[in-house]
């Protein structure tokens, strides 16, 4: 007719979104092919200088990202926004249709239809047939004429919304995660134990961005299997803004820590060849951390002290053990191996102190906001609701039409269902045979 | 006996009752093929006490976790869940002929973790994959692969009756085309529903372990590539009607997807999946 029209077409059409789920499909497997956002060098030396060119103008650098493969997702969205308008009123229909309009000769042209006669008056038997129905939990309503009784009861008619859920469920997933794209952001940050960072570096980018707060790594751990595997990383992270401390928690992969929507995740961490000394002055409630380069002397002047590290034991990587000298200027120095997670009471000059020392680590964070998050989450699980009501769900609707005949009334049972048609012919057998039982006597 | 001892035997139950399932088919014995169910019944028990004891021996060596946490035990597992579903389409369909089809599929995956070289071991688990959800996850992609490698076998008897046109006696014996491909719609439209759950439980892991949960990562995109595979194959049966042979060449081109992103990717590409 217009072009309006054919456009409209197009655009609801199966076909357009079985070519764009395969586009999809296909262009997918590139990127698992050639590795994604690497320096321009990399493809120069890998794939040669025009490919790479090539590669830098049809945006594959970086192609889940680019304008053909977003515009594919586009595409798709659109589609199904169309495709479910188009088809939704039919749908709506059939959920609202009144059975009840039916007519004897639709009712007999059911895939599933018999009937019988039973003895009795219709009003006695309507009854007896009601009562049948609803022990089956079917709530049958009715419609009486002279002549006739039509009973209609269904099932599951909120089904037929499965597959408009589950493309719903798709649209909200894309907008969560354009939501996340535009109004969140990824990076990371590198913090050494006992100092503090308020700003991340941006992944993909050489920008810094400040976090409005700060992050102090107070501690960080790192545990191995006796295999050599890693075990555990514990980061003891504290929050500080305005110069208040918030709260301070541990994290760890799988454990991850969020502050002003702001989510800090265990991903790496770094090891020194310096020492973390820390020192509490039991009297005064004083405790302060030190870094320590390996055999140099550190002073805490307030209290006193000269403290150095002038022995280390390692294994492999790590520095599992340090031997610790310290003085209080005075009386004997006192020299002593520390474990890393030891603490070691000392007195010196009458003043007891508690000293821990072990190699200096850095962790290493992602960190990462997402606005859009629970949008994917909540699409997510409305594409399994969906899923399921479009897969294992059906509209089922059975109509008893009881007709005067003679003395008695004959009997008329039709079904229909839009699913499982073999499980719901066997649902109407069952559901003759409960009714022929249940009204005979 | 240990578990091992056990997942070995059950090896060569699976591939035991692959031989009498299929000689069942070519000598058409009702009677052998009761035997292989009773075998497949049997092994699976076996398999199902292996995976038991695995899972306490890990706990007695202090690294107690679900056994699911590597390649070898991602194998195992895939194995059992194809017999269990296998024996619920015997069930309910009442055949036995696509034993023939779908128990080699359960020896293969036995005869991989078996024999290939990759580690058998009981390993403590590494960090990222300390989580709940690795369970959910393992569980909802291999049950949905488990189901895609049936329909998969049960394409290729489709495409080979269909081919042979009741001129061959063996695929003469095969059920139904219509049967055939009823039980194949209900195996992708299952396997479909367990993949996008697998995809999605990956995808809420990765968030609460790297704060991203979906990075376009190999993994990540082709088990997106099966799952498009998959709804293209839906799409095409509800909505064009089409059914019978395009669905099963579909159904064999989505489980060569489904391998690819549970073995190629591994060994093939690189990605942050490097575990399993």
């Amino acid at each position: 007719m217009s072009t309006d029209n054919s456009i409209w077409h197009f655009f609801a059409s199966v076909r357009l979104a079985l070519v764009t789920i395969s586009l999809l499909a296909v262009t997918s497997i590139i990127g698992t092919i050639i590795p994604q956002n690497k320096p321009i060098e990399f493809y120069v030396d890998s794939y040669g200088p025009q490919a790479a060119q090539l590669f830098q103008v049809l945006d594959i650098v970086d192609m889940y990202g680019s304008w053909w493969f977003v515009g594919l997702i586009l595409l798709l969205c659109v589609n199904l926004i169309v495709c479910s308008i188009d088809r939704f009123p039919a749908a709506w229909k059939q959920i609202n249709t009144d059975g009840l309009r039916w007519t004897e000769d639709r009712l007999r042209s059911t895939p599933h239809h018999t009937s019988w006669q039973i003895d009795g008056p219709r009003d006695a038997v309507v009854r007896g047939l009601q009562e049948a129905l609803q022990q089956k939990g079917w709530r049958p309503t009715s419609k009486v004429t002279n002549t006739h009784t039509l009973l209609f009861g269904q099932k599951g008619r909120w089904s037929r919304t499965g597959a408009y859920l589950v493309h719903v469920s798709i649209l909200i997933i894309c907008f969560g995660g354009f939501i996340g794209g535009i109004g969140g952001f990824k990076g990371s940050m590198v913090i050494p134990e006992s100092m503090e960072r308020d700003r991340i570096a941006l992944f993909g980018k050489q920008e810094f961005k400040d976090l409005g707060f700060t992050v102090r790594c107070n501690t960080f751990d790192v545990d191995f299997y006796e295999t050599g595997a890693p075990k555990d990383y514990v980061s003891n992270l504290t929050i500080i803004e305005n110069g208040q401390e918030i709260l301070t928690t541990d994290i760890r992969v799988n454990q991850p820590l969020t502050y002003r929507g702001i989510t800090f995740y265990q991903s790496s961490y770094q090891g020194f060849q310096e020492f973390l000394v820390t020192i509490e002055d039991k009297a005064a409630e004083r405790r302060k951390s030190f870094i320590v380069p390996f055999q140099q002397q550190e002073q805490w002047p307030d209290v006193g002290l000269n403290f150095g590290i002038i022995n280390a034991r390692t294994v492999g990587q790590s520095i599992v053990g340090a031997k610790l000298w310290i003085s209080d200027g005075q009386g004997e120095p006192i020299s002593e191996w520390l474990e890393k997670s030891d603490t070691l009471p000392l007195n010196l000059g009458g003043r007891d102190y508690l000293v821990q020392a072990k190699q200096l680590y850095a962790t290493g964070l992602q960190v990462a906001k997402d606005p859009g998050v629970w949008w994917v989450y909540g699409g997510c699980a409305l594409m399994l609701a969906g899923l399921y009501i479009a897969f294992f769900l059906s509209h089922r609707r059975v109509w008893l039409l009881v007709s005067d005949a003679g003395p008695g009334c004959s009997v008329l049972l039709a079904g229909s269902a839009n699913k499982n048609r073999p499980g719901f012919a066997r649902t109407m057998s069952e559901l003759e045979q409960h009714l022929r039982t249940a009204t005979v006597g | 006996m240990d578990s091992s001892q056990l997942l070995g035997i059950t090896t060569f139950t699976y591939l035991f009752a692959s031989a009498i399932y299929i000689a069942a088919l070519v000598f058409h014995n009702k009677r052998i093929a009761l035997a292989g169910t009773l075998f497949t019944i049997g092994a699976l028990l076996v398999q199902t006490a292996g995976l038991g004891l695995r899972w306490i021996e890990s706990y007695q060596m202090g690294i107690g976790h679900a056994p699911l946490s590597n390649m070898y035990e991602s194998v195992v597992f895939f194995a059992w869940v194809i017999v269990i579903l296998y024996l619920g389409i015997e069930f309910k369909f009442k055949t036995r002929v696509i034993g023939a089809f779908a128990l080699p599929l359960a020896f293969l995956a036995m005869a991989y973790a078996s024999f290939a070289p990759i580690d058998k071991g009981i390993n403590p688990l590494v960090p990222a994959l300390q989580s709940n959800w690795l369970i959910a996850h393992v569980v909802t992609c291999f049950i949905g692969y488990a189901a895609f490698a049936i329909a998969a076998a049960l394409a290729l008897m489709y495409l080979l009756k269909s081919f042979t046109a009741g001129s061959d006696a063996v695929a003469g014996r095969f059920p139904a085309l219509r049967t055939l491909d009823d039980i194949i719609h209900k195996c992708l439209v299952f396997g479909f529903i367990w993949l996008s759950a697998g995809i999605i439980t990956g995808a809420v892991w990765a968030n609460s372990a790297w704060g991203t949960y979906w990075s376009w990562d190999p993994k990540e995109t082709w088990s997106l590539i099966t799952w498009f595979v998959y709804a293209f194959t839906l799409h095409i049966r509800y909505t064009r009607g089409i059914s019978g042979r395009a669905i099963a060449w579909l159904s064999l081109l989505g489980f060569l997807a489904v391998i690819f992103t549970y073995y190629g990717v591994n060994f093939l590409l690189s990605g942050l999946h490097s575990y399993a």
